[in-house]
């Protein structure tokens, strides 16, 4: 799967991390978007089994991308704007 | 006077607007950092499309709507990043869950919800691979977001949505592998008369039509989706078309979405009774023409009191707000009220001809295989809830109950559609005879950690 | 008219294995269920097979339910996810301690077999646990089942004996004509020499009507399950003084709970309480801090009935032969249904039962209490 960069994409790059990998971003990505476009695959696995999951439904409505935000709790990726530095953990 | 407008797209904007005219300053909580709904969503702050550019169409629409949500605000208590969880009706106390974290409570004395509503799906082999979301998840990383979810999408699915989303993707620079549409071109067509009430809008579907083709994007009528390939992600879509010829269309992504539902979590919670819209093919909350529910204090407005589409949206919020001051004789506009009545009589009916013409394909959720997941959260397979209609489940909560069906995170958002649709096909009865997944706090999940 | 030798009200636990436990020795039963089977306090509690804590007096029905339970397999033809994965009080204090080896004693006296497990061992064997916890109790024969399936997999075993199990009667019409008792459900009249009155909370209202008020009161779980989390926790766990009660399932996700949902006539179901809710769930995080990151996605409540001595009403009328009662199980239902159900059998079939039953006699009320 390749979420793909099209439009209004001259933004501030930034970086974060996913399971301790640096990973880049732009100013204004959801979590989603970052690590999809970033080629992570997956935001979290499927407790049972069938596979990874990369989120559904992108309006907060599906609760198939919930990640991780170390300091902050349990965040829903689509819903959740990447910040400098932020440190995701994938569940 | 207390009045909480949940929601902050079309219908909460309107409703507030009528609010603030009347000297009300209502508390407005928004689930997400911003208003707009999902039509006329905004990207957050760094973007810089024009509204030309990011809403086409309802550029104009978008326009006035984000004036209004912006010059509302401050004349508001203005409450963003707010989830309203649960509500507690007979002592008229909302709770919320702030940037996913802070617990609190609003009290009320009249309650706007404007929920808003998101896509019907047709679960699929295949269909929780990542790569695949929903026609509206498609729409929302293009216009929030300005990605793709893929360069090479297959659309598929049905309605207005789906020609709009594949139209967007082109202009966009990707390639919809194709555009697969389950419902026959003569369904559209006998009840595309009955959409003359709304000649604009009825134009630009068939304007949306005519340039995908000219774009050369492959479009599909009377299909039926048979799976999604993939291992870590999308790699084809298997379809059958009309002639019952199998086709395999390689793509690098799926959007699916079959019409809207509404989001009506929170109705259900405030004690709305619900019934069966058979043309929408949904359960909606009930409510008057005004949007009063039967719940004292309750009003309901947008697509999450059935869905409407955004022009209704915009006259329902309205009108729901002046229902409220009324009701609490607070001035109200009786001049506005008598127009919005007569525009939402109107807009209704090109409605049911719209919801007509483009059927949530129940047969063939009613078809899926055993083995496809039902249910992406618990991951409960069609087999699985065949298995609870055998063991005496007449009615959905029942089989949730057995199967686990509509247990998961989502409680069954995705699922409740066609898990109806499968169950009564397995019982032998119509759809609405297996009623609906009861809802339960919370409406989406809370931490057990609380902070506030 | 129908006529039968046993009718039911009530199909929980207690109804639906009375109607299996008679069917099985040919007795013609019906039973009458106002909803489904197990909609009330059988399908909607938090599951506990167990016994640890229970009251002297409750011990021997305990005992005996749970001898059913190794059985309900072969009973019902379901598992009902039944799994005596053990049950663990834990102490958050030395007075806790002091009333697990006071419970303890009492127990083993009762033909139990609780094992204490103490400082060190709580920490070697439990690490999940955080400091507060200094001490526990396991029950390792205790478990839990799901709630869910219970009374559904009792009333198809029942159907398949020969009962008669009608869902959607409620009984609008009830009377003794001095030889049989004569219903009135769903249109049809039903008539039987004996009448099982297990109605739950409503059993008050049937009691009532035959001349036996009880002080009985609602009760609303308030139960909360997390999403999938890691497998970590196989035993189900109580706390000392009631107010946390949680266990895993094998699936992930732990269900639990604490406190009072509650219930309001404009509303047509049960509702936890937020505020018992945030309570318990603060209890949760501070026996076991890893739940800090889990997510709450779903809630629920339900109606039993209890009364103020934490005893249930089970035995016969003491003013109208043929009627047995069996209802008001004070949350302690879930466990006891399956034995419930056998002592009925043997109430009606035998005329006795090894099961001692005196503290739970309808009369042992006073006319004060009744008045409140």
């Amino acid at each position: 799967m390749t979420v793909t960069r099209l439009l209004d994409q001259d933004r501030t790059a930034i970086t974060f991390t996913v399971d301790g990998v640096q990973v880049p971003a732009k100013q204004g990505d959801t979590l989603l978007t970052a690590m999809l476009t970033a080629g992570l695959g997956h935001v979290r696995t499927s407790e049972f089994g069938d596979g990874g999951r990369a989120g559904f439904c992108w309006m907060g409505a599906c609760q198939d991308c919930w990640v991780l935000v170390v300091g902050k709790g349990v965040r829903r990726s689509c819903t959740t704007l990447v910040e400098p530095g932020i440190e995701v953990v994938r569940r | 006077m207390r009045i909480v407008v949940v929601g902050g797209g079309p219908a909460g904007i309107r409703a507030v607007e009528q609010l603030v005219r009347a000297g009300v300053t209502p508390i407005w909580i928004e689930e997400g950092p911003d208003g707009g709904g999902r039509i006329t969503q905004r990207p957050p702050p760094g973007f810089t499309r024009d509204h030309a550019a990011l809403y086409g169409a309802d550029a104009g629409r978008a326009r006035r709507l984000h004036a209004t949500l912006d010059a509302m605000k401050p004349r508001t208590d203005w409450r963003p990043d707010t989830l309203v969880w649960n509500i507690r009706p007979q002592d008229k106390v909302l709770h919320t869950l702030t940037n996913g974290a802070a617990q609190g409570e609003v009290a009320y004395d009249a309650l706007i919800l404007c929920t808003g509503a998101m896509d019907r799906v047709l679960p699929l082999p295949g269909w929780t691979l990542p790569g695949v979301t929903t026609l509206g998840g498609a729409q929302v990383a293009l216009k929030s977001q300005g990605v793709g979810i893929g360069a090479n999408p297959v659309l598929i699915g049905t309605g207005p949505l789906l020609w709009l989303t594949a139209l967007q993707y082109a202009k966009a620079g990707a390639k919809p592998a194709a555009v697969l549409d389950t419902t026959d071109f003569l369904t559209k067509a006998r009840f595309g008369a009955g959409m003359l009430w709304n000649l604009p809008t009825l134009l630009r579907g068939m304007g949306l039509f005519a340039q995908l083709k000219l774009r050369g994007v492959k479009l599909h009528e009377d299909i039926t989706p048979l799976a999604i390939e993939g291992v870590d992600g999308v790699t084809a879509v298997h379809w059958r078309d009309a002639a019952w010829k199998e086709h395999v269309t390689p793509c690098d992504a799926v959007g699916m979405g079959w019409g809207l539902k509404p989001e009506a979590q929170l109705a259900d919670l405030a004690g709305v009774p619900f019934d069966y819209d058979a043309t929408q093919q949904n359960w909606v909350p009930r409510k008057d023409v005004a949007g009063r529910a039967p719940v004292a204090g309750v009003y309901l407005a947008g697509d999450g009191a059935g869905i409407g589409g955004v022009e209704v949206a915009e006259l329902a919020g309205a009108r729901a707000a002046l229902a409220a001051l009324g009701d609490a004789h607070l001035p109200s506009d009786m001049a506005l009220t008598q127009h919005l009545d007569g525009r939402l009589r109107t807009e209704r009916r090109f409605r049911k001809a719209l919801e007509q013409a483009f059927p949530y394909p129940a047969k063939l959720a009613a078809r899926m295989e055993d083995s496809t997941s039902v249910c992406r959260c618990e991951v409960i397979t069609a087999g699985e809830l065949r298995a609870a209609a055998a063991a005496d489940a007449p009615e959905v909560n029942r089989a949730k109950a057995f199967s686990r069906v509509g247990m998961g995170r989502c409680q069954g958002r995705l699922c409740g559609t066609p898990a109806a649709a499968v169950l009564a096909k397995a019982l032998s009865v119509e759809v609405p005879e297996v009623g609906r997944l009861r809802g339960q706090p919370p409406v989406k999940p809370v931490p057990l950690q609380q902070v506030g | 008219m129908i006529q039968a030798d046993v009718l039911i009200v009530g199909g929980g636990g207690a109804g639906t294995s009375a109607a299996l436990h008679l069917a099985r020795r040919g007795v013609r039963v019906v039973l009458l269920e106002r909803g489904l089977v197990g909609g009330q306090a059988t399908g909607v509690n938090y599951g506990g097979v167990r016994q640890q804590g229970r009251h002297p007096a409750g011990i021997p029905l305990a005992r005996k339910s749970r001898e059913i339970w190794s059985r309900i397999r072969e009973l019902t033809g379901s598992d009902v996810e039944f799994d005596p994965s053990g049950h663990l009080k834990l102490a958050r204090s030395a007075a806790d301690e002091a009333e697990l080896l006071r419970w303890n004693t009492l127990a083993v006296e009762h033909g139990l077999r609780p094992r204490m497990i103490g400082r060190n061992a709580i920490r070697e064997l439990y690490p999940h646990f955080s400091d507060v916890v200094i001490a526990g109790s396991l029950m390792e024969e205790d478990g839990s089942a799901n709630p869910r399936l219970l009374a559904p997999a009792l009333a198809r075993a029942a159907r398949k004996a020969g009962a008669d199990i009608r869902e959607g009667h409620a009984v609008t019409g009830l009377e003794h004509d001095g030889t049989d008792f004569r219903l009135l459900a769903n249109g049809t009249r039903f008539a039987a020499p004996w009448l099982l009155n297990c109605a739950g909370f409503w059993g008050g209202e049937i009691a009532r009507q035959f001349g036996e008020a009880v002080p009985i009161e609602k009760l609303h779980p308030n139960m909360l399950v997390t999403e999938p989390l890691p497998y970590f926790l196989r035993e189900s766990l109580g706390v000392v003084g009631g107010g946390l009660y949680m266990r895993q399932i094998a699936r992930g996700n732990i269900i639990f709970g604490g406190g009072r949902g509650e219930s309001d006539a404009g509303i047509t179901f049960t509702r936890p309480r937020p505020d018992a809710a945030f309570e318990v769930m603060r209890s949760a995080i501070a026996v076991i801090p890893r739940l800090e990151h889990a997510m709450v996605i779903r809630s629920w409540s339900g109606t039993d009935g209890t009364f103020a001595d934490h005893f249930p009403v089970l035995g016969p009328s003491r003013t109208t032969p043929g009627l047995i009662h069996a209802f008001g199980f004070c949350g302690e239902g879930f466990q006891t249904g399956p034995g419930v159900g056998a002592v009925l059998s043997e109430l009606v079939m035998d005329g006795v039962t090894d099961v001692p039953l005196e503290a739970f006699d309808i009369g042992r009320f006073t006319a004060a209490q009744i008045a409140v």
